[in-house]
């Protein structure tokens, strides 16, 4: 057993929570392939064919890291709670902000998304965090939009302004 | 020797001031498209294609190959600073490149990214001035067998050896493969394995894949340090491109053989990143210091890079002389070719010499100006990652989601992309091998489609494969690539035995 | 600033009715109009976007920036129903190509081009039969000979796409002829021609643009085009023979005809301004030599129609677009 200075969730259960994971997504493929068809027609191989024993093979593949992962003993951490808390801190808001784009268009989204994370995470001066959050943004709209016409997702605040 | 003197009178062509100009222009915009991630080199060239239509169609060309050359420099340079790779191709760059930078080397992994993109693309328009007529027949002969049998040797020369626990290599490939197969299935024109989803009609790209997997996944895991996470604080100039000058010249076998396999990869036209793939994984084999590759080796960045610009550069080549593109961007040139009135093919280095030498010798004057422009550049790059943390992180973050909706012009391919990128998270910690994951995605589907293809011309029979000279000979290449682990060691052991 | 603003405008109008353009339409964008191409980059449908959007750039066509989106999922289901679900949304337009009735019947996504508002056809493409020019089939009657003598499914017809107008087409030869063929699809267009040049193929149904080169070259022979009379063009191409000299398959004894549609289609629920708007654009388009020169290079078909006869046409087209794809059980199997 190695010392233990922080608490957290063990590496081996997250093995086994990978493979069992990995598996639960090989079995997705081989549902899907049994429906596109999976046998060799007179044409070589259906659309499910390769799917179906790709599927297969995750499935084995998985089974023997989830024994050789339940066998793992050492007792590691996988992370620390507070590293996870960390990571969490990132995933989150970013969920939030990619959850919003559709709606907010991703302008605004971004604007907010920036000021939190210099704000909240890196403990900047309003008026850093401002400059940036804003600057991004408009930089982004000059080349994206007005460069290179690539429309990026709007909301109703462009909307409003009539971009 | 006509073709020399074409040749210089291509040079003429291209060194009008307009159209030096253009070069300029082409490669300054190209890098900025590589650099931002999802505004590949593809889509670039198309959104600016109708930008040169009142030029005329040397320059037009000129300044589009440029946009190319400059989206191949710059796809390395967000490879080696924040672990995304801007361009498919760059994706084995990241592998060695981005720890360089972590070490506090970004200078020398972007110095020796830019110069060997620069040997590899040269050696290319060397091969195309002097061979291309004989290149253009080989390319002829590959059917969907010979196509398949080069996805496959790509494919073997990467897996095979690594340091992760095989079943883990097994899942994390075949998890590739499976999300490869997702959206409509090219053969039969069926959808598979979309469940009645809309979005995802398009199937998984492989750009969003590497952009949740590497880049975000990469700052999951700097977050578990927290913020206190700072950029190397290297010296920062122009001398350390003559320092890593110095020591190029000593990975000269490297270069060359990276530039063979890039020439051979773009002709055949399997493409620019296989072709970087497989000359990562042979250079990680045969070097000296193979066993430190992906722990910042300079080798390791000099083999993708070469390969992915010698490839890229020859994919021009079927693109003219047989109408067929090479990678997605040539396929966007040959649109363009065609819009302007000239018909890639056969005829094209006949009746428009002019245009033709014009391109080639922009290739030669493209890539020097290319060079000088990133090089100079490359002490600001570097300097990219002594921004803290705090602000670059988010910017990087917003740049993914822009990078990643732009690919199919899809909000649900950004919400993939964080799902992608909390798995990369987890898949890392876990010790699962990215990189088997990301070539399979790559590979995967267009292997298969070759792969059915043949048997469909050969009425089901497998033989095919071994149908022919050309064929089986690449096939056993394979085969061997696939075994060569157990091959050396038989080799050795034979030795050990005989002595 | 605002009534600034107003008096250009106003000016603006006055002058262009001054001008005596009396049918210029009342509605105008006033926002960037996207311009879907479901298609992937570098193919038929998305060169001719891009020449559109280079033309309307060049002539100042239009006041706001035409933006061109390839939206290829699913064989182009993708785009589809991007246009079918911005309802009401007028800066949006569609360019077609036969996989506007194929992709739904194929793949079974809910979509009919019902869904969309016709705008214009802008032209129709041609398809040619070729074949290796080493091959001794001179004449379609050779080729037939050959292809019945030989046992069936052992001569191979190349094509882009799955169920897609080339495999139509094929079916389409399988049924006039009496025999079968293997069918292999590929990518795109340029590379079943190379396939064929590499006699990896026996045959193929590319469209003029796809294979002239290989023609020029002396690669490959065109056998005929599947129109109802020959192409329009007379300049000469290769050996003396012009797109005029290829005869039709049909005065050759063989009976099939296809063309393929490259229409304009824009979101549901537009009004009659806004159609008449895009129609005037591409009469406006159709009148430049950059487009001219463009139908010229591909041979097209240059049959223009609007209104009530091109959604005529396209209905008609669809219904036996479910003939063919039913009788040759291409039809999606309920997934």
């Amino acid at each position: 057993m190695s010392e233990r200075s922080e608490r957290g969730p063990a590496h081996k259960t997250l093995e086994i929570g990978m493979a069992l994971l990995i598996g639960a997504f090989g079995l997705v493929v081989i549902f899907g392939s049994l429906k596109a068809g999976i046998n060799w027609g007179a044409e070589g191989p259906r659309a499910g064919f390769f799917p179906f024993y790709v599927g297969a093979a995750i499935v084995g593949a998985s089974a023997i890291n989830l024994w050789s992962a339940r066998r793992d003993d050492d007792g590691r951490l996988f992370a620390s709670w507070g590293q996870l808390r960390q990571v969490m801190s990132v995933v989150v808001p970013t969920a939030i902000y990619v959850g919003s784009m559709p709606f907010i268009g991703l302008y605004a989204a971004s604007m907010v998304f920036i000021a939190w994370f210099m704000r909240w995470l890196g403990g900047y001066r309003w008026l850093t965090t401002i400059a940036v959050a804003v600057g991004m943004p408009v930089l982004t709209y000059l080349v994206f939009e007005r460069w290179f016409l690539v429309p990026l997702p709007k909301g109703p605040f462009e909307e409003w302004l009539g971009l | 020797m006509e073709e020399l003197a074409n040749l210089f009178h291509g040079f003429a062509v291209a060194l009008q001031p307009y159209n030096i100009m253009l070069m300029i222009i082409g490669i300054t915009l190209g890098v900025i498209i590589g650099v931002l991630p999802g505004l590949g080199g593809a889509n670039g060239v198309a959104i600016l294609l109708p930008l040169t239509f009142s030029m005329p169609p040397t320059s037009a060309i000129i300044m589009l190959s440029c946009i190319y050359w400059g989206a191949l420099f710059g796809g390395a340079i967000t490879s080696i600073l924040f672990n995304i790779p801007g361009e498919p191709w760059s994706v084995a760059t990241t592998f060695d490149g981005y720890p360089m930078a972590q070490q506090g080397k970004p200078g020398e992994a972007l110095t020796a990214a830019f110069t060997s993109s620069f040997v590899g693309a040269l050696f290319a328009v060397i091969m195309i001035t002097l061979v291309a007529p004989l290149v253009a027949g080989f390319a002829l002969r590959f059917g969907p067998a010979e196509k398949f049998a080069v996805y496959f040797l790509a494919f073997c020369s990467f897996v095979g050896l690594s340091k992760e626990p095989p079943f883990k290599t097994i899942a994390a490939m075949m998890m590739g493969f499976a999300l490869a197969a997702v959206g409509l299935d090219s053969i039969t024109g069926q959808l598979r394995l979309t469940f009645g989803v809309t979005e995802l009609l398009n199937g998984f790209d492989f750009l969003i894949a590497v952009i949740g997997l590497f880049g975000i996944g990469e700052i999951l895991l700097t977050m578990e340090e927290g913020l206190a996470f700072r950029g190397g604080n290297a010296t920062i100039n122009l001398r350390v491109v003559l320092q890593t000058w110095r020591e190029l010249p000593a990975y000269w076998m490297t270069s060359l053989r990276s530039c063979l396999i890039g020439c051979w990869m773009g002709v055949t036209p399997a493409g620019a990143t296989p072709a970087s793939f497989m000359s990562y994984g042979i250079a990680k084999r045969l070097a000296r210091r193979g066993n430190n590759f992906g722990k910042g080796e300079i080798e390791g960045v000099i083999a993708p890079e070469t390969a992915a610009h010698a490839a890229g550069t020859s994919a021009l080549l079927p693109m003219l002389s047989l109408g067929v593109p090479g990678s997605p961007t040539a396929a966007v040139l040959l649109g363009g070719l065609l819009i302007w009135g000239l018909q890639p093919g056969p005829m094209l280095f006949v009746e428009q010499k002019e245009f033709v030498w014009g391109l080639i010798a922009s290739m030669y004057l493209g890539n020097l100006a290319g060079l000088l422009v990133v090089l100079t550049c490359v002490p600001i790059f570097a300097a990219i990652l002594r921004v803290p943390f705090g602000i670059i992180a988010p910017l990087i973050l917003v740049l993914c989601a822009i990078g990643a909706y732009s690919v199919h012009n899809s909000t649900f391919d950004v919400m993939l992309m964080l799902v992608f990128g909390v798995l990369g998270y987890l898949l890392k910690k876990c010790n699962y091998p990215l990189a088997p994951l990301v070539l399979a995605i790559v590979l995967g589907d267009k292997a298969e489609e070759a792969f059915r293809q043949s048997l469909l011309g050969s009425q089901g029979s497998l033989g095919v494969f071994f149908s022919n000279g050309l064929v089986s000979t690449i096939m056993a290449l394979g085969l061997v690539a696939l075994f060569w682990s157990a091959i050396q060691e038989g080799y050795s052991r034979l030795r050990t035995a005989m002595a | 600033m605002k009534p600034f603003v107003l008096n250009v405008a106003l000016a603006a109008i006055v002058m262009s009715c001054a001008n005596g353009t009396a049918s210029r339409a009342a509605w105008e964008p006033v926002r960037p109009v996207e311009f879907i191409v479901p298609a992937g980059t570098g193919g038929g449908a998305d060169q001719m976007a891009r020449t559109i959007q280079g033309i309307v750039t060049k002539h100042n066509l239009m006041k706001q920036p035409l933006v061109v989106i390839n939206k290829a999922g699913g064989a182009g289901g993708e785009g589809f129903l991007d246009v079918k679900t911005s309802s009401g949304n007028p800066h949006k337009i569609i360019i077609t190509l036969s996989n506007l009735f194929t992709t739904p019947l194929a793949t079974g996504i809910p979509f009919n081009w019902k869904d969309l508002t016709p705008v214009a056809m802008l032209a129709l493409d041609e398809f040619v039969l070729w074949v290796n020019a080493e091959k001794p089939y001179s004449s379609v009657k050779d080729y037939v000979d050959a292809v019945k003598k030989a046992p069936s499914g052992s001569f191979k017809m190349g094509g882009t796409g799955s169920k897609q107008e080339d495999q139509i087409i094929t079916v389409g030869i399988e049924k006039a002829i009496g025999t079968k063929f293997t069918y292999i699809p590929y990518k795109g267009g340029g590379e079943v021609a190379v396939q064929l040049v590499g006699n990896h193929v026996d045959s193929t149904v590319n469209n003029p643009i796809e294979a002239v080169a290989q023609w020029r070259g002396g690669k490959l022979r065109p056998l005929c085009v599947f129109d109802a009379q020959p192409m329009a063009y007379d300049e000469p191409i290769a050996d003396g023979k012009a797109w005029k000299d290829i005869p039709t398959c049909k005065s050759q004894g063989l009976a099939m005809e296809y063309l393929m549609l490259r229409g304009i289609f824009m979101s549901p629920k537009a009004t009659k301004d806004q159609v008449e708007y895009y129609v005037e654009l591409f009469k406006k388009v159709r009148a430049t030599p950059e487009w001219q020169e463009f139908m010229k290079n591909g041979a097209f078909n240059t049959t223009f129609l609007t209104g009530a006869d091109y959604a005529k046409w396209v209905e008609a087209e669809e219904k036996r677009h479910e003939g063919l794809m039913k009788e040759a059980g291409f039809l999606a199997s309920g997934n």
